[in-house]
């Protein structure tokens, strides 16, 4: 287990270096160049010559990619072009934040997805059965920016009850909160409910019976359990597009995240920001990955994890 | 001398879209304490369907006991409440079921499975149930039981999963054990390793026990009595030997001939029941059997018989079978001797003609 354990970890590695060879080829493909951005008053050829010679933008690009390896290596992710802020600046600002907002939005969907799944599922075809599909529907069908506007109008104009610029106060969080999580919790609400019904009609449930054990330990002892695996697979990538994927929310609720940045960036060709984001959501969704497979190994015992 | 289990004129029938399957119509039979009798018929005739019934575990919907009464020591199930029956189960009355792969909960060890039935009923501490749970296992002859204990199902193989299922439904000392088809999902030789412990450990406990295959070989060696099941109804009814030396009904003909004998010095062919059986939602309306029967006449065909006393027999041999009926226009079948005609489809001619031939003969 250690072992594995060990292993995986030291195989992130060479997937970020893959992710990052491959977000570097696509950015400098990408035409134009961060210093073309104001059409209205375009830099001398000479001010962007001595920009680029000062970026080491005039390198070849796999001279320039060694360079920037060299430089991450040491935990230098050097220095945001279009900001002249140390980008380990702009991170540290922002993250926090964009994983608070991750973090509670996916704690959130596990609460309301988990029982509303195992309910439904119990009370098939019943008046909960259909409200949590009508739930789920327009969880997954209607895009957040549109629930978004719809709460925005009725929480933050019409009743006033909600603020909806900004971030600090607990009530500045919970719209952005609630509407993020809103398309994950419908998502795993479907998964636990259609795991439970697998669940439950299985013949070790009916073993379980005919012990006679009561429901609710039929239910919580013996198909939860089971139930959960399915469940715990999809969490993982779940929760690391919660924490990535914040940033349209974060743009309509002007929440101060890194997610603002990260389209600053690639609209402005901010190199520098954009490599620096773009791993560190590559490290978030590779340490979710490791996590669901770890756990999956608690929970099941018939997956080996390591040899 | 008093019925353990006392099962009468039971129905449970399933309400699906197409209709009402009547799975189990009409099923009468009684257990003495210690008492062994095997349900023997095909797929889909209401072997499980009772058992689950008697336990009461017929998923509802769409399952329901919609007539009948089962009465277990004294006490008439149907008409207990949920916390009674749950009392009962795994308690008094324990199950085996068919395929310990799927049987057994992949993500509990066994140590808790076991365990659990014996906190609940026996109110063991953790400490005692555990303790107890070994010395199942080394009942029922799972080796360095100790360190097994705390393996998970995957880790054992089918046939000692099984005898973990054996296990599980003796620890609360049961006085009857619904086995239904307990060997079928393992090989040959286990298969009789298994229903060799099962007979033994019945005895020892002085267990009732009910074992329900599709297969007379299975029931052979086990049980004191056989009741045959053909479409929901019991059709024979005998002592295990008698049901072998004289069984009587064409049904029971048919399953008999389509198993193999080993003292056979011809190597016979099997010779299969052809078809299928009824659809449960219609059955027929005469004698169930009679569209796959060989020797149907036309009172076969009009009437459905009764389970009666069959003469020239043992007096608890019973058929439901106009031709072993003494009855007007019944009783053909009294005198046929069964092994005789095997493969000879005109000697079945010459019987199911009977009458025509005799009458034309004078």
């Amino acid at each position: 287990m250690l072992q594995y354990t060990i292993r995986r970890i030291l195989l992130i590695i060479p997937t970020l270096f893959f992710v990052a060879l491959i977000t570097f080829t696509l950015a400098k493909m990408a035409p134009g160049s961060p210093f073309d951005k104001n059409p209205d008053k375009p830099p001398s050829q000479a001010t962007i010559d001595r920009w680029n010679r000062y970026y080491g933008l005039d390198k070849p690009v796999a001279e320039q990619f060694a360079m920037w390896l060299g430089n991450v290596a040491r935990f230098d992710f050097g220095v945001s072009i279009t900001r002249q802020r140390p980008v380990a600046d702009i991170i540290g600002q922002g993250f926090p934040t964009t994983a608070q907002l991750g973090l509670q939005a996916l704690f959130l969907s596990l609460a309301v997805a988990l029982p509303l799944g195992i309910v439904s599922a119990l009370r098939q075809n019943t008046i909960v059965d259909y409200a949590s599909l009508f739930f789920a529907t327009i969880g997954t069908t209607i895009p957040s920016f549109v629930i978004a506007i719809f709460f925005i109008y009725i929480f933050g104009v019409g009743l006033r009850l909600l603020p909806f610029v900004g971030w600090g106060t607990p009530q500045h969080m919970i719209m952005p909160t609630v509407i993020l999580s809103l398309g994950s919790a419908a998502f795993l609400t479907r998964i636990t409910r259609a795991s439970m019904l697998e669940a439950v009609r299985q013949d070790y449930v009916r073993t379980a019976r005919s012990k006679g054990l009561r429901e609710q330990v039929v239910i919580v002892g013996h198909v939860l359990k089971n139930a959960l695996i399915p469940v715990a697979t999809v969490v993982g990538p779940a929760a690391a597009a919660l924490i990535t994927g914040s940033f349209i929310i974060e743009t309509i609720f002007s929440v101060p995240g890194i997610g603002r940045e990260y389209i600053r960036s690639i609209v402005a060709l901010d190199y520098p920001v954009i490599m620096a984001t773009t791993l560190l959501y590559a490290f978030f969704i590779v340490v979710a990955n490791l996590t669901v497979d770890l756990v999956y190994g608690m929970l099941d015992p018939r997956i080996k994890v390591g040899k | 001398m008093a019925d353990l289990l006392e099962v009468n004129d039971l129905h449970t029938q399933f309400f699906t879209r197409d209709g009402v399957v009547h799975a189990v119509d009409g099923v009468s039979f009684s257990l003495a304490a210690g008492e062994t009798l095997g349900l023997v018929g095909e797929s889909g005739c209401g072997k499980s369907v009772t058992a689950l019934s008697l336990m009461r575990l017929i998923p509802q919907p769409p399952g329901k006991i919609t007539e009948g009464s089962i009465v277990f020591d004294g006490q008439d199930v149907l008409k207990m409440d949920d916390d009674d029956i749950r009392g009962i189960r795994g308690n008094n009355v324990a199950m085996i079921f068919q395929d310990p792969m799927t049987s057994l909960n992949p993500v509990l060890t066994i140590s808790r499975q076991i365990s659990e039935a014996l906190e609940l009923h026996l109110k063991m501490d953790k400490g005692e149930a555990r303790k107890r749970t070994i010395e199942l296992l080394e009942l029922v002859g799972i080796p360095s039981a100790k360190k097994r204990v705390d393996d998970y199902p995957h880790q054992f193989s089918g046939g000692m999963r099984q005898r973990v299922m054996i296990a599980m439904a003796l620890s609360c000392n049961p006085k009857l054990i619904l086995a239904d088809e307990p060997t079928t999902a393992l090989d040959v030789t286990i298969q009789a390793q298994i229903l060799d412990l099962l007979k033994n450990l019945a005895r020892e406990f002085r267990t009732a026990f009910i074992l329900i295959t599709h297969d007379l070989g299975v029931v052979a060696g086990m049980t004191q009595r056989i009741h045959v099941m053909y479409a929901g109804r019991i059709v024979e009814k005998a002592d295990t030997g008698e049901l072998f030396a004289n069984p009587k009904m064409p049904y029971t003909w048919g399953l008999l001939r389509s198993i193999p004998r080993l003292d056979e010095r011809r190597k016979e062919k099997l010779i299969p029941i052809e078809g299928l059986p009824p659809d449960l939602i219609a059955p027929p309306t005469g004698c169930r059997f009679e569209p796959r029967c060989q020797y149907r006449r036309d009172i076969c065909r009009e009437k459905e018989p009764e389970l009666a006393a069959v003469p020239n027999a043992k007096p608890d041999h019973e058929a439901r079978c106009w031709g072993t009926q003494n009855v007007p226009g019944g009783g053909w079948l009294v005198a046929t001797d069964w092994r005789r005609e095997v493969g000879d489809t005109s000697v079945i001619e010459e019987i199911r003609r009977g009458d025509d031939t005799a009458a034309a003969g004078e």
